[in-house]
Parts: C-alpha cells; structure tokens; sequence
C-alpha cells in the first residue's frame, strides 16, 4: 500500500473532520436553524395569510416609515462619511488618531444608551424639552426622534469604510489633477469618486441594513403608536407580545430577506471588487 | 471640544488640495451635534444629580443583578464566540470544501439580520415547545425565558466579531513557521498548539473584547428569549427601558453612565490591544 505524505502545513484527516463538523455544526444551529424556522413560521398560514399580514395597513405604516427613516439618515451620514474620510485621508493634522477613534464611538455605545441619550437632550426632563412643547416641536415620539438615533447609530459605517480606503489611496492624484487646475468639484468626481465608488456602495449597503432594522434605540424614542411611529422592528415586536406569530414572523421573514439581500451583495462586491474595499484589504 | 478643534485649524493653510476647512469643518460640526452633545447629556448627569443620588440608583439589588447578568454573560459568551471563531476561521481559511463561500458568507448573518428578528426566531427555537427547546427540555434542560436565554442570544449576536478578526490575521500567517516547526520534528497538532495559536493572540483578544462590548449592550435579540424577570434573566440595557418607562430618568441615567463607562473602557483597551498587535508584527 502506498504511504500518502501529508505537507507539512496540511492537518491530517481526522482533524480536519472534527474541525469541519464543529463548524458547521455550530454555524447551522446557531445561525441557519433560526433562519429555517422564521420562513417556516411566515408560511405557516400559506403564501396567501403572508400576503395578508404583509398588507394589513399598520405592517405597511411601519415598512413606510422605516423607508423614510432610512431615507433620510443614509444620505446624511453618506455626506459625512465622505466628508471626514476627505479631511482624514487628504491632509496633515493634530488630533486624527483621536478624531478616528470619536468617529468609531457610536459602534461601542449600546443601542438602548443611544436612545437614552436623546431623552436626556429633547425630553420633557431633558436640557430642550420644555423649549421645545412651548413652541409645540414634536422630536421624542415622532419621525425626527426616530431619524436622529437611526443617524446616531449607523454614523460610522461609511466613515469607516472609505478612511482606510481613502489613506490608502494617498493624495498623489488628486493633487496632479489640481496642478493640471481641476477645481475641488471636478477632482472629486472625475478622480477620487471613481477610486472609491465601490468601497462607498459597500459603506452605503451596511448603512442601509442597519437603518432599517434598529431595534434598541429606536424602541427608546418611538413611544410605539400603532401605524405612526412603530418602524419594522418594531411593528414585529408588537405582533410577536400580542401572541399574532404569524403576522410577527411574517414581518420578520421581509426583514430577513433584505438581511439576505444585504450579504449576497455583499459577499458579491467583496468578491468582485476586492482591491477597491478597505473592508476586503483587512480580511 | 471647541479647543480640539481650534487646534485643528492651523493658519498655515498651504495644503494643496481645496476643501479642508470644509470637510473638517462639518465632519466636527456632525460629530458634535449627533454624537458629542447627546453624549454629553448622559455623562454630566451623575455631576446634575450629585453622587449620592447616582450612587443610590446604582446599588439596588435590582439594578446590580443586571449589570452582573449583562456583563458576566457578554463575558461568557465573548469566550465562547472566541473559541468557536478560531476554529470557524480555521476551516474557512485553511480548508477547501465545496459551499465554503457560502459559509463564509453566513457568518456575517447575526451583522445584517436586524436584532428583533433574531429575537423572536431564537424565542421560538429555545422555547420548551420549539425545535431546539423541546430536544433540551427532555433533558430536563430550560434555556428560553431563563438566563441561559441571554447567553444563546449574546453568542448569536456576538460571533461575527470574534471569525471576522481573526480570519484576516489568520490568512496572513507565513507558512514558513508552520514548515519549520514541523521540520524540527513538531507534530501536527504541537505546530498549531505552540505556533499558530500564539501568533493569533492579539486577534483573538480584539475580537474577544469587541464581541464582549456587542453583547453587553445588546437588547433587541435578548428581550424576547429571556422571559425578563426581574433579579434573574433582566439585562442591563432592558432595565434603562423600564426605568424611562417610568418616568424615572435618574435611575436609567445612572445605569446607562455604567454602560458608558464600560464601552470607554472596552474602546481603550482595544486601541491599547491594537498598538500591542501593530508593536508585534
């Protein structure tokens, strides 16, 4: 019988099967399981009872302002993403290692200390609350309560992906385009836009995912009227204590299914565009 | 603030490239307005309310379980996801194996799928009455709606922290060790204990710190697998909402200066723990 040798660098057999089985083993109960199950529960009445609790007019209130919440902060926090990762990237000045590391705060700041916060500032114990009901601005319970902590927690996620990507990249173009008297405008769009338009989807897609489906915060601010300030998540939650699993997993399985949408497009770009993602450079 | 950034603007504006003023201007306008300002409501509160009010807020058995509950199981399964995730990295870094690009891409699932969603998927899964719950409770083993609840919730939630920092660390290793090691006479299994393993250290700690501060704060796939009674299966962040609830903002100012306190610390340690890798390379 011949002997098979194996590389120095290669496990033998027995250890590469248990290590494949742990993982995924692991990764199918623990993530997969979950997943099988809300699709499960979201047909339990059919595609028609889907159908029927995704139209219901209270599901589409909450899939409407989750749109508009989202709406509203991705482009804002797009803007400043690439405002900051322009200022970091593109010139020398005290305080960046420090600036970097603020704009990563939100990340570590839990989801339900993110609401809290905005109750301290626009609440009726708050520093503008009172302000604010004597000229009768509604922030807390409403639309602009929700935008601020959706801003607040999904702030970095352009920021993060373009400042590695952009430092990276240096300054040598954008200052031969200069020299060649492009105008700040024009060196943007013509010569750092096309550089980072992949890196910048890539920000904008996990942005995006994480505005329409906050929970914490947003549980914290929206005072959970039916119909008017519940978003998705929370209209999920209502359904599921209200004992309608079916209506609850149905919204869920919609959210699920942008989750999927998100990490095929993902794992898309990384694979396609790998050298133009800082997010693919750290893998 | 306001002192950082005057230093930010030097007067010698020679740079080449238009537009610093700009974006800096903004980027520390935003920061401060979204971020800086609402922050600082909750850090002053303990000065506006005085010590001894802070103090008393904190020291009810009630809000102690809590914090004990949130942070010794974000702790627990911190240490757990580490161990899975080395050997997750492992496999997907190492072995070749039809359907590996989408493993790898699963991992990243607990990052996208929005945190109620996971709630109520995991509630059902563990219940005594669920797939899972019902297999355990055979074995006379509760998990839903009792603290074991936050910890398959935090362990869900926290795992693409710990793969996702020590993939790319793992898939840089030079194979050059692994090679001599194994021809000085080191078995297989000896290379990866005293080799490997080692030069992995700073990545599993980042991202044993990093999956410890997402499950600590976590709320959203917790509330509804781990039945919140109070004193026994209630998280930290669960308590802050009940306490608003209430119209008690002291009490929820208080626990969440802790919870700041606690990712301050997190955040330090991490760039303490990132210079240590940088030093190390």
């Amino acid at each position: 019988m011949k002997k098979r040798y194996l590389k120095p660098t290669e496990d033998p057999l027995w250890l590469k099967l248990i290590l494949g089985a742990v993982t995924i083993g692991f990764i199918a109960v623990l993530l997969l399981l979950p997943l099988v199950l809300m699709f499960k529960e979201a047909l339990a009445n059919g595609l028609n009872g889907f159908w029927a609790s995704m139209t219901e007019p209270d599901a589409l209130a909450s899939v409407r302002l989750s749109l508009i919440a989202a709406a509203i902060a991705v482009p804002l926090n797009t803007v400043f993403g690439i405002a900051a990762a322009w200022a970091i990237a593109k010139y020398d000045f005290r305080g960046k290692t420090f600036l970097v590391t603020l704009i990563d705060l939100p990340f570590s700041v839990s989801p339900v200390v993110a609401g809290l916060i905005y109750v301290l500032v626009f609440g009726m114990q708050g520093w503008l609350g009172p302000t604010l009901a004597d000229h009768d601005v509604r922030i807390l319970f409403a639309l602009p309560g929700i935008v601020l902590v959706t801003i607040f927690v999904t702030f970095p996620f352009v920021a993060r992906e373009l400042i590695p990507l952009m430092v990276d990249q240096g300054r040598d173009e954008e200052e031969a385009a200069a020299t060649l008297g492009a105008s700040g405008f024009q060196t943007f769009l013509r010569v750092t836009l096309p550089n980072i338009k992949w890196g910048l989807l890539y920000g904008i897609l996990l942005c995006n995912a994480r505005a329409l489906g906050e929970f914490g915060a947003v549980s914290v601010v929206s005072g959970h009227i039916r119909g008017v300030t519940n978003t998705m998540p929370l209209h999920v939650q209502l359904l599921y204590d209200n004992y309608d699993y079916a209506g609850a997993f149905t919204v869920a399985a919609l959210l699920a299914m942008l989750a999927l949408l998100t990490l095929a497009l993902k794992s898309l770009l990384e694979w396609r565009y790998a050298d133009e993602l800082a997010a693919a450079h750290r893998r | 603030m306001s002192a950082i950034g005057l230093k930010l603007l030097p007067l010698r504006s020679r740079h080449v490239l238009p537009g610093f003023r700009l974006s800096l201007g903004f980027t520390l306008f935003y920061l401060a307005g979204i971020v800086l300002v609402p922050l600082l409501a909750l850090v002053i509160r303990p000065v506006e309310l005085g010590f001894d009010g802070f103090w008393t807020a904190i020291s009810t058995p009630r809000v102690l379980a809590s914090l004990r509950l949130s942070f010794g199981m974000a702790l627990a399964a911190a240490v757990i996801d580490s161990f899975f995730g080395v050997i997750i990295a492992w496999v997907l870094v190492r072995y070749r194996f039809p359907g590996k690009a989408l493993l790898d891409a699963v991992i990243d699932l607990p990052f996208a799928l929005p945190t109620a969603v996971a709630g109520i998927a995991l509630s059902t899964l563990y219940a005594p009455n669920g797939w899972i719950g019902a297999a355990l409770a055979e074995y006379g083993i509760r998990v839903a709606y009792t603290p074991w609840g936050v910890l398959v919730a935090m362990v869900f939630i926290a795992l693409p922290f710990t793969v996702r920092t020590v993939q790319p660390v793992m898939a840089e290793l030079g194979l050059e060790v692994e090679e001599a090691a194994a021809t000085l006479g080191a078995t297989r299994i000896q290379t990866i204990a005293r080799v490997v393993i080692p030069m992995l250290g700073p990545a599993v700690l980042t991202g044993m710190a990093m999956a410890f501060a997402r499950a600590a704060g976590e709320y959203g796939s917790i509330i509804f697998i781990a039945g919140n009674i109070p004193a026994v299966s209630e998280i930290a962040p669960l308590l802050i909402v009940t306490k608003l609830e209430q119209y008690d903002y002291a009490g929820a100012s208080a626990i969440g200066v802790v919870m700041l306190i606690a990712s301050f610390v997190m955040l330090l340690a991490l760039n303490g723990l990132q210079s240590w890798a940088a030093k190390r390379r």
